[in-house]
């Protein structure tokens, strides 16, 4: 029994992490229709700058430095801010290879870039959740971080929804992604509102990073494996959807676990042979919109 | 009717031998001026050539901006490993043989999931197989090597000619021109694929999908051959690169090769035919001069994409021809 | 004899029945003109019967064969071609090679991956042909990307024609072209297609077009058929006039 519940945990936490990269991923493409596929990094970068404040603090008393964890996902923000008008806006009326080609070039940017400042060693931030310790549920024993990444997870997911569904920013977030030139007609200021969209899609990638980070290192490559999954996760759930990014992390976060603790040496196989089936037989996805 | 002469005559790809022989020339008697390092060094530009000549297929022809076509490369080069490792094979011939056959299976597989889609979705599903085949060379890594890859020692030619004895004079010699052989071979071929009918059609599909379908044309058997002609080139470049370096590794799977691999067809210029080989060899050069500089080269890499994609989307073949142009006018 | 039948077709966008029901007929050697208000489902008639899209009820017949489930690809076999509303050309290809392209694909000679398109003299020949008929043969070697509106629209249905159908459906081959060209484009038209026993149904909006060059017309309005029949009947009938029309002047 405890077993199971660890495993199920496991997979929560995975699913969060996931969702917030995911959903970032889906909310930019829902609003902008483009794929960033320096998404990943962006989460990478989160991770980093999290870890890299808390070591910077590591004097200062535990409590500050719980409240570095957002730095990451505030710095994530940004840099998201500033690449928007620099290295996309001039790429929305070209082809779309090019769209494609600009954001790998700043994949391999960034990648370097997080080498370049932090050195090829992981970072970690470990004991913002060492010291948190475990708790003990129904017999088994697990991290408490863990469970505080869970609802953070939980949290946001919430936010978001009320965010996009009940106030004014929402209302015209969903107005320009589905009609972008009827918002510009009616008065609405695209570029700020694509800039925005994308600094929240950042935002939540960074956060990612950032409250993982305490529980497993900052490594490099992170960014191109967290891109990957997310994709299978939009794949399943359907891109632009913010409830299917949710579903698709709830099931992408099981799927792994399962695989794991099962067939631990092909469990990325696993994931893939689960998108491939999903794209053949619903190519729009659970919730996706074509 | 002398307007059909007119049409055909203006626009005959005949007229690229106008180019194509000088440089073929040249490269056959480079070896005999040029030293033994940098013949081996043009020989992994050319194999580069081969390779992104195969990418480009599907990204200028079709279309279609493939991110995993490291998957083909490392195919061709694992096959190659895997011989000697287990059957004790040192013939070249068989070794591209091999390659082909596996470059021929993972491309048919991985073709049939990835063509069904384009764009975005087309470009991540190639990067995570790639990715799943760089995570399985990995783990199983008694087969593999995992990181410490497989050597392959070098091969025989023709029944004849051995790699035993001085390594260099080998790969400087006989197997340079073996390679370029290769080369030659290679670029006819798929110079006669682009011009054929079915590269028309491959065009029409990239133009316009839907007016291509009602033409007659069934888009996704033409991207799916396309896939495996375009994996397979990849695939024998990646068997021919094997005996020059000695050894193949996970890195030839990695994601960042296929970086590469879009890097320098852009670089060269994804809109002509001779775009791809001229930015494969240009980019040899750059790598190995520049990793000499500084080891955050995927840095400089990312860069020159971004900037190339910004001001000058047609490459170093693409703005040769304007600029030629232009002088051609200004006469 | 009925070249082209449909029974009960059916389309639906959500709720909304796009195509409601509907019997449409066309007979060999004839020229049609579909008209309708704009959402009267015209083009998606074209589009279902084309094979764009599924119909969700109803048969579709084409000389004597029943066409529902084939692909797009075996209709285009079959004998139906099609044009664009907003003009489907290969951009980047020339416009002796847009034309190519349907003969080529006719002869199912694109499969051929080994052999060079330019020495295949025949569809040449027959590609430069095409585009005398049209009277496009100086643009030959330009980018279709490049030739003007009335060219393009031209050569979206020379395209069409090259793959030499037996019912040649066009959306709207005179629309965005000024008043003085419409004329000339639909005498090549027609007279092309006249003189080859074509059928050909065009959906236009422009009544003087419609009105000059139809043998018969189909009115459709929400997705059903209004009515049809010659010009001079369509002319005098009601519910087209108050639809459609307008009051008579």
């Amino acid at each position: 029994m405890d077993f199971f519940l660890i495993h199920l945990l496991n997979a929560l936490l995975y699913a969060s992490v996931l969702f917030l990269i995911a959903g970032g991923l889906s909310l930019i493409y829902g609003v902008m229709r483009i794929v960033n596929l320096a998404h990943g990094n962006l989460y990478a970068f989160g991770a980093y700058v999290t870890a890299w404040s808390v070591g910077l603090l590591a004097a200062a008393p535990l409590s500050l430095q719980y409240l570095l964890i957002p730095v990451g996902a505030i710095a994530a923000a940004a840099l998201g801010a500033v690449l928007e008008p620099t290295l996309l806006r001039p790429f929305y009326k070209r082809p779309e290879e090019y769209q494609l080609l600009v954001t790998f070039g700043l994949l391999m940017i960034l990648e370097d870039v997080l080498r370049l400042v932090w050195g090829p060693y992981p970072l970690s931030a470990n004991i913002l959740a060492d010291v948190m310790g475990s708790v003990s549920i129904l017999g088994a024993v697990y991290p408490t971080y863990n469970l505080l990444v869970i609802a953070i997870g939980a949290v946001t997911a919430v936010f978001l929804w009320s965010f996009i569904y009940r106030t004014r920013f929402g209302v015209v977030l969903r107005a320009t992604s589905q009609d972008m030139r009827m918002s510009s007609a009616l008065g609405v200021n695209v570029n700020r509102v694509y800039v925005q969209a994308f600094t929240l899609g950042c935002l939540m990638a960074g956060l990612g990073g950032a409250i993982i980070v305490p529980s497993q290192s900052a490594v490099l490559g992170m960014g191109v494996d967290a891109l990957i999954l997310s994709f299978i996760v939009v794949v399943i759930g359907g891109l632009g959807s913010l409830e299917g990014a949710l579903a698709g992390a709830l099931i992408v976060g099981v799927v792994r676990e399962a695989g794991i603790a099962l067939f631990p040496e092909i469990e990325l196989a696993v994931l893939y042979l689960m998108a491939t089936i999903v794209l053949l037989l619903r190519p729009a996805g659970l919730f996706g919109r074509a | 009717m002398s307007t059909l002469a007119v049409a055909l005559e203006t626009r005959s790809p005949a007229r690229v031998f106008a180019w194509a022989i000088p440089i073929a020339l040249a490269l056959l008697v480079l070896p005999l001026v040029i030293d033994q390092y940098q013949t081996i060094l043009l020989s992994y530009g050319l194999v580069m050539g081969i390779a992104a000549l195969g990418f480009n297929l599907l990204l200028g022809y079709t279309g279609l901006l493939s991110f995993g076509h490291s998957a083909y490369f490392g195919v061709g080069a694992y096959v190659v490993a895997l011989m000697v490792k287990y059957l004790g094979v040192a013939s070249m011939e068989l070794f591209l043989i091999g390659a082909i056959i596996g470059s021929v299976i993972v491309t048919a597989l991985f073709g049939f999931v990835c063509v069904r889609y384009t764009r975005i979705f087309f470009g991540i599903l190639t990067l995570a197989l790639s990715q799943v085949l760089w995570s399985l060379a990995f783990k199983f890594f008694w087969v593999t090597g995992g990181t410490d890859g497989l050597r392959v020692p070098t091969p025989t030619l023709l029944g004849a000619v051995s790699g035993k004895g001085d390594k260099i004079a080998f790969l400087a010699g006989p197997y340079y021109y073996y390679v370029l052989v290769l080369f030659f071979g290679c670029v006819a071929l798929m110079w006669v694929i682009v011009n054929s009918p079915f590269g028309k059609a491959l065009q029409a599909i990239r133009d316009n999908e839907t007016r291509a379908e009602f033409v007659g044309i069934q888009v996704w058997h033409y991207r799916w051959v396309a896939f495996l002609v375009s994996g397979v080139f990849t695939g024998l470049a990646g068997a021919l690169w094997v005996p020059l370096n000695g050894l193949t590794t996970p890195e030839v799977l990695y994601w960042p090769f296929s970086g590469e691999l879009v890097f320098m067809t852009v670089l060269g210029g994804f809109r002509s035919f001779a775009g791809p080989i001229v930015g494969a060899i240009v980019f040899n050069y750059l790598k190995t001069y520049a990793v000499g500089f500084t080891v955050y080269w995927q840095l400089l890499m990312g860069t020159v994409l971004v900037i190339l994609v910004l001001s000058l989307p047609t490459g170093i073949v693409g703005s040769a021809g304007r600029l030629l142009a232009r002088w051609k006018r200004a006469r | 004899m009925r070249l082209l039948e449909t029974q009960g077709l059916v389309k639906y966008f959500g709720d909304t029945h796009a195509v409601d029901h509907v019997d449409f007929a066309v007979a060999e050697a004839e020229v049609l003109a579909l008209i309708g208000s704009n959402g009267a489902g015209k083009t998606t008639l074209v589009n279902v019967i084309s094979g764009l899209l599924r119909a969700d009820k109803g048969t579709i017949i084409f000389n004597s064969v029943d066409v529902t489930a084939q692909s797009v690809h075996d209709r285009i076999k079959a004998g139906i071609a099609r044009s664009f509303q907003l003009v489907n050309l290969f951009d980047q290809l020339s416009v002796l090679d847009n034309v190519a392209l349907s003969i080529f694909t006719r002869g199912d000679k694109t499969r051929k991956l080994m052999s060079l398109a330019e020495l295949d003299r025949a569809v040449w020949q027959e590609a430069l042909q095409v585009l005398y008929l049209f009277g496009l043969e100086a643009k030959a070697t330009m980018l279709a990307g490049g030739i003007s509106q009335g060219e393009r629209k031209l050569l979206d249905v020379a395209v069409a024609y090259a793959l030499r159908p037996k019912l040649l459906f066009l959306d709207e081959p005179t629309s965005g072209v000024s008043t003085r060209e419409k004329a000339p484009i639909m005498d090549i038209i027609t007279s092309i297609v006249r003189k080859e026993r074509i059928s050909a149904a065009i959906i236009e909006h422009d009544m003087d077009v419609v009105f000059n060059y139809s043998d018969r017309i189909v009115a459709m309005h929400g997705g059903a058929i209004l009515a049809d029949g010659p010009p001079d009947e369509i002319r005098r009938n009601e519910q087209v006039i108050a639809n459609l029309l307008g009051a008579a002047p």
